[in-house]
């Protein structure tokens, strides 16, 4: 019980600290490009209401409903207003999961035994980055609002063991020297782009391809600084907790 | 002589077979538990298929290239 309130008071107060740091480079860098996205999104959307019965199926289950842009088609759902509380609402989803993404981390700190300087922290979130958002990345890179995508479960099903199969693939790395884990491990990191990712429809999106590219890179770029501040801060937060 | 004492005194192992092995009790239960939780609180902000979850969240899930919509 000891170790798991240990585990659990480190991901609460780094996944704070970090969540605040995540919030700060997503509402600078990443939040404006979606919000010009979202006019693209809105000028399209007008001339689309006339097959708007569509949307009311929700996400995605045919490929009508996937590529058209169902952003914000159901009416009855709750928003938040934009402004402020759109930005608290961001901010409270920076830090949930920033908490949780440090909960993974301090567990796998447990599990491996170690209390790690906030330098190798930094290797940690390194390997974090590859893990959730680099290999991820790969198939389906970030979208903007209003873009063209394939099945929304489908989608989630690659991201999650695209995910998994690079944790695995970095870890046996990472523990064994012997060629034939390393033949297994290049085998779990390469299968998931082999299988590929779930193709988005061809489609033209009324979002410009100049705006997704610097989207894409910023967004990539952020969750480098996100996963670096993890690393380091978990790790420095987990070796205090767990002295 | 000193098998009989193997046999007889118990060892490490066997005190913590007795009382649930420490190791399972003290590092795998606590950390694949607080994992589980990571994943269900990643899962809410990131994954769920609730609209309001999703509306609130949004900006965040295209952010971390979440699959999104």
């Amino acid at each position: 019980m000891q170790t798991f309130r240990s585990i659990v008071f480190t991901a609460l107060a780094a996944g704070l600290l970090v969540g605040l740091v995540t919030t700060l480079v997503h509402q600078v860098g990443v939040v404006p490009l979606i919000l010009e996205a979202e006019t693209y999104e809105a000028a399209e959307a007008v001339p689309a209401a006339a097959h708007s019965h569509s949307h009311d199926q929700g996400h995605g289950h045919d490929t009508a409903a996937a590529s058209s842009p169902e952003h914000h088609h159901d009416a009855k759902a709750w928003t938040p207003q934009d402004g402020w509380e759109r930005t608290l609402f961001t901010a409270l989803a920076d830090v949930l999961t920033s908490t949780g993404f440090a909960l993974l981390m301090s567990s796998a700190f447990v599990l491996v035994r170690r209390r790690l300087s906030w330098r190798e922290g930094l290797l940690w979130g390194l390997a974090g980055f590859t893990v959730f958002s680099l290999a991820p990345s790969l198939g389906l890179p970030p979208e903007l609002p209003g873009m063209a995508a394939g099945d929304l479960m489908a989608r989630q099903m690659w991201w999650i063991g695209t995910a998994m199969a690079t944790a695995l693939g970095l870890t046996l790395i990472a523990s064994r020297r012997s060629g034939r884990t390393i033949a297994l491990a290049a085998i779990l990191l390469a299968a998931p782009h082999i299988i590929g990712a779930p193709a988005a429809p061809a489609e033209e999106s009324g979002v410009p391809m100049a705006l997704w590219s610097e989207f894409v890179i910023v967004a990539l770029a952020s969750s480098l600084v996100s996963w670096l501040a993890l690393g380091s801060i978990t790790a420095a937060f987990h070796r205090r907790l767990f002295a | 002589m000193s098998s009989l004492l193997q046999r007889t005194l118990p060892t490490n192992e066997a005190i913590s077979l007795i009382g649930g092995s420490t190791t399972v009790r003290d590092r795998l239960l606590p950390a694949f538990f607080a994992a589980m939780l990571g994943c269900l609180i990643v899962g809410m902000t990131g994954f769920a298929h609730i609209e309001a979850v999703h509306n609130a969240a949004h900006d965040t899930r295209h952010a971390n290239g979440f699959p999104c919509h």
